[in-house]
């Protein structure tokens, strides 16, 4: 990473920790949730964007790892930082399992596979017999942690820097994976397939990987989600929470990093934006949206960041050179 | 005994409607190679169009062809306006702007219709010689009406020069251009006979389930496993996917595994042959070199 | 010279708790206004209801033309929560800490007010009248900023459990329920009331809100055997229930719960023939019901919804609620005075003695005190007649 990039992200992060103390309380829950859903985004990004498995049934990962955090708080009283291991543990291993059949099915076939699995997750979690821990209907209500070592700051507060910590982790180890070995093959199964298993990478782990990884993403993202909201109940997590992930990746930009935090505050933001321009169909307006930044930018918010920086340099170089 | 007869029965009639559904699925399928999440919207909004015609007055069967016609020249010109602009961008772009088509219209409609439901009447008798008490006439000639489309969409894709022209847009739109074929238009051409297909599939849906804007997403869902089960390439594999997947789903729901869970085995289930056979039940296999 | 203003500050020292002890205000309140605060699912599955919100709205947009309550007017604000829980919660703490309202009024859904149940008690802010007929809101001891406003569910399942005991003791019930909390909450009442005989009840089906009819479910019920049917659903699929059992030549002694019991979004879309016998409670009077055609508080409520809701759905049944429990909150908030604290908004509400609106059935009335915080707890068992829910017997309940 060059010089000018990393003062960048020690700028943003500076920003970011000073963010609770200058905005209301309000602010912080709604920033709180941007960065809970940059680490599902960057989840599905992973086997969406760089590996090229499409998935229409995130929501269900989220869930997986919202219910994780919920149970283990109410039913057997583990605190909340406790949680979040084992719904990545348990995220992994589903995303695993049900990569395995996956591999076998290919674009338009996974795309109805992932999004039976996200449709009917909620009835899973509705069903009788499970009641007694997921809490049937009902759902499961949570205590909002508060601040260790009695720290002055509100449990907002707190769990918004709790938060940011997890995810700067979470980012860090996401942009070490996909520098590397592993992210070159990855996007390499995703543009050609063929080739890659001729070369000697074993397409079926890595894929299968891929799927355990971004459910593990989106699963601790959904354990922090849950401690924000402080309740889960099974109809949040149904399709449209899948597909508003989808619209997040595509918008933030595939492939990138960036474009998992772009993702989150456009899926957090403009619904409500849209909601305070039209009471009478404010999802209208969403969709209207939705198909502006698609034409104006259809490699996303970091592709248009990246070529409008390109243009930058090139006319940077051109002044040079003339001179 | 007699129970199961009731189910299958029951599900033969739900599986009438997935049919009509995944039979507009296959179609803009075999014209872009895309499936389109809006189509349901796109049926249900045209549905709406014939309610507004039949409440002022004009008599049915005028109504369902005008219907149809609307929503021909609706599908051409989205495809025209609103996905011409993205044909070069990544599939998922493309996606976002199927989703968002469906958030619109679903929210449009509400809108202007609000969410009571309505009733939207039957060109088919009621009661009588017709129906059994368990299959009603509507039920049945929705059902008639179906397989009139499914013989229709063969004949025309198989025997026509224009289904051949759109077939061959779609599979390979450089070599089709190549030899002359304004592949622009034959998509543009593809949306329109998708959206007239759902629009009858909506005027057959609305009289048994009611007319209301959350009207086909649950149908989508099911339209989308039946068309990919039975082959999505395959306009007969689509109807028998349809009709397999409404048996199956009550069998399940009475018999098996109660009503909670008969959406979550159901799709299991079809998955499985998935993974089993990739390309459905009759659908082609392709196989690529490298 | 210094007497002035000695004398000044005397007065005024003295003058000034007078003053102050006649208005009170917690943020939402001023003198020239008082902030409501509302979620409503205006999208998503449960959006038929939206139209409750807008009711409201449009009924304190008439209190202000007509001068505003105690001469301040209703700023009305209301969000789309798309029946999620998560967005629930945002919302609310957004027109709490943001929009600084002095109340949140009729939040609709029962996750919905689930969500925020714990912060709203938390920051002492009023959850008043929630539209949604779960038990658990009537509990002031736990959770004193909370009420609900509408005959609850389970005690509806109950009373149909006692009709059932009392006529026909050998009954086989069938019943058919949407797979979420407010089915589960019915089925709950009716077991309940059933007690050691809900041995009587032959078979439960389910439903999701995504499936594209009930029609399976209804020949599950059929070839039950069972002969009453208890048809827990929201109106569309309750249209379709009643219209598919008489298809299939099913003649049940059929119980329809509350919520469908509209003539307009249910009975007529079934078709009306179909739905002779029908049984079920009421509170409110049915707008498209023959009996109140000359009745002067629907014809009011008409000539409301013609001038500030024209969009609105006269059939709909869901605008006599919305416009009946506004009109409960304008009594509230108009005994408040000028005292619009929250603690006097909760007081106020929790002080109603047999006050009733005429849209209300005949004999119900609103009774609250500081442990009741269920208004309404009275109900009009209704039978259809093919023109109109005719009463019979008494109003049970409170």
């Amino acid at each position: 990473m060059s010089r000018r990039q990393i003062i960048l992200l020690a700028v943003l992060l500076l920003a970011a920790c000073a963010l609770p103390l200058l905005v209301s309380d309000y602010r912080v829950f709604q920033f709180n949730l941007v960065l809970v859903y940059a680490i599902a985004l960057m989840g599905l990004n992973v086997l969406t964007g760089y590996n090229g498995q499409i998935s229409l049934g995130h929501g269900a990962f989220y869930a997986i790892g919202a219910y994780c955090a919920a149970i283990l708080m109410d039913k057997a009283g583990l605190p909340y930082w406790a949680t979040l291991p084992v719904a990545a543990f348990v995220c992994l291993v589903a995303g695993f399992l049900f990569g395995l059949p996956a591999l076998r099915l290919e674009g338009l076939y996974l795309a109805l596979a992932t999004f039976a699995l996200g449709v009917s997750l909620p009835s899973l979690l509705k069903y009788h017999h499970l009641e007694k821990w997921t809490g049937g209907v009902q759902g499961i209500v949570i205590a909002k942690p508060d601040p260790p070592f009695g720290l002055p700051i509100n449990a907002d507060q707190w769990l918004y820097y709790f938060t940011l910590l997890v995810t700067v982790i979470m980012f860090v180890i996401a942009w070490n994976l996909l520098r590397g070995r592993v992210g070159r093959a990855l996007v390499a199964i995703r543009d050609n397939h063929v080739a890659t298993e001729a070369m000697g990478v074993n397409n079926a782990i890595y894929k299968s990987l891929a799927f355990g990884v971004s459910a593990m993403y989106t699963g601790v993202a959904g354990a922090l989600g849950a401690i924000a909201v402080q309740y889960v109940a099974p109809d949040s997590f149904g399709i449209f929470l899948s597909l508003t992930f989808l619209i997040g990746i595509v918008i933030g930009g595939l492939a990138s990093i960036p474009g998992a935090i772009y993702g989150a505050l456009f899926i957090q933001f403009v619904p409500n934006v849209a909601d305070e321009i039209s009471k009478a169909a404010p999802w209208a307006i969403f969709g209207i949206f939705l198909l502006g930044f698609v034409y104006l930018m259809p490699m996303g918010i970091a592709g248009a960041v990246r070529m409008a920086l390109a243009r930058l340099q090139r006319r940077a170089q051109n002044r040079q050179r003339s001179t | 005994m007699e129970a199961l007869l009731h189910q299958v029965l029951a599900g033969l009639a739900t599986g009438g409607i997935y049919a009509s559904l995944a039979l507009a699925l296959v179609m803009i399928y075999q014209a872009t190679h895309l499936v389109n999440f809006a189509q349901g919207e796109l049926a249900m909004f045209a549905t709406y169009f014939a309610w507004t015609l039949i409440n002022a007055g004009v008599p049915y069967w005028p109504a369902f062809f005008a219907t149809v016609a609307f929503a021909f020249v609706l599908g051409v010109v989205i495809e025209r306006v609103v996905i011409r602009p993205v044909e070069n961008a990544p599939v998922l772009a493309v996606v976002v702007v199927f989703i968002a088509l469906l958030v619109i219209l679903n929210s449009v409609t509400g809108w202007i219709y609000s969410y009571t439901i309505k009733t939207f009447p039957s060109p088919f008798p009621t009661g009588g010689v017709f129906g059994t008490k368990l299959l009603s006439p509507h039920e049945l000639g929705a059902i008639g009406v179906t397989l009139v489309v499914l013989v229709l969409l063969y004949l025309f894709f198989r025997f026509t020069p224009l289904g051949l022209a759109m077939r061959a847009a779609a599979q390979n739109p450089d070599s089709a251009r190549l030899v002359g074929i304004r592949v622009g238009w034959m998509l543009a051409l593809g949306w329109g006979l998708a959206a007239a297909i759902g629009a009858v599939a909506g005027m057959m849906v609305a009289p048994i389930v009611f007319l209301d804007p959350n009207m086909m997403g649950g149908i989508l869902l099911y339209a989308f496993a039946a068309a990919l089960v039975g082959g999505v390439d395959n306009p007969w594999g689509a109807v028998l996917g349809g009709f397999m997947v409404g048996v199956l789903e009550n069998v399940l729901g009475a018999f098996v595994i109660g009503n909670e869970l008969k959406l979550a085995v159901a799709l299991a289930l079809i998955i499985g042959v998935l993974v089993v056979k990739p390309s459905g039940f009759f659908g082609k296999v392709f196989v690529t070199r490298v | 010279m210094k007497l002035v203003p000695i004398a000044a500050l005397l007065a005024a020292a003295l003058a000034s708790p007078a003053a102050l002890a006649q208005k009170k205000y917690d943020p939402g309140a001023d003198d020239k206004e008082i902030r409501i605060g509302n979620t409503n699912p205006y999208s998503g599955p449960a959006s038929a209801y939206g139209t409750i919100g807008k009711a409201i709205g449009a009924y304190f947009k008439m209190v202000n033309d007509q001068g505003g309550i105690n001469g301040r007017k209703v700023v009305w604000v209301s969000y789309d929560d798309g029946y999620s829980p998560p967005k629930t919660v945002e919302m609310a703490r957004k027109l709490v800490e943001q929009d600084q309202v002095l109340i949140l009024f009729q939040t609709l859904g029962t996750p919905s007010n689930t969500a925020i149940h714990k912060y709203m008690n938390m920051k002492k802010v009023p959850q008043l009248h929630v539209a949604t007929g779960a038990t658990k809101w009537n509990d002031p001891k736990n959770f004193p900023w909370t009420m609900g406003w509408q005959p609850n569910y389970q005690t509806e399942g109950r009373i149909y459990a006692q009709h059932i005991l009392a006529t026909n003791p050998k009954a086989k019930i069938g019943i058919l329920y949407q797979n979420d909390d407010y089915g589960k909450d019915y089925l709950k009442g009716m077991r309940d009331g059933l007690g050691d005989k809900v041995g009587m009840i032959v078979k439960e089906v389910s439903y999701e809100v995504t499936d594209p009819t009930v029609d399976s479910q209804i020949v599950q019920l059929q070839a039950s055997g069972a002969d009453t049917f208890f048809n827990i659903t929201t109106p569309k699929f309750a249209a379709q229930a009643i219209r598919k059992a008489y298809d299939i030549g099913w003649k049940p002694t059929h119980y329809v719960n509350n919520v469908s019991a509209s003539i307009g979004s249910v009975l007529k879309p079934a078709g009306l023939e179909k739905a002779v016998g029908l049984i079920s409670t009421q509170y409110l009077k049915d707008p498209l019901d023959d009996q109140w055609k000359d009745d002067d508080s629907i014809k009011a409520w008409k000539a409301f919804m013609a001038k500030y809701y024209p969009d609105g759905n006269l059939a709909d049944a869901s605008n006599v609620y919305g416009y009946t429990v506004a009109q409960t909150l304008h009594q509230v908030l108009k005994q408040a005075g000028d005292n619009l604290t929250r603690a006097n908004v909760m007081k106020q509400a929790a002080a109603m003695k047999g006050w009733r609106t005429e849209t209300m059935l005949p004999g119900i009335r609103i009774n609250t005190d500081a442990g009741d915080f269920a208004p309404i707890e009275s109900v009009q068992l209704i039978r259809f007649d093919g023109k109109e829910w005719k009463r019979f017997g008494q109003i049970m309940g409170r």
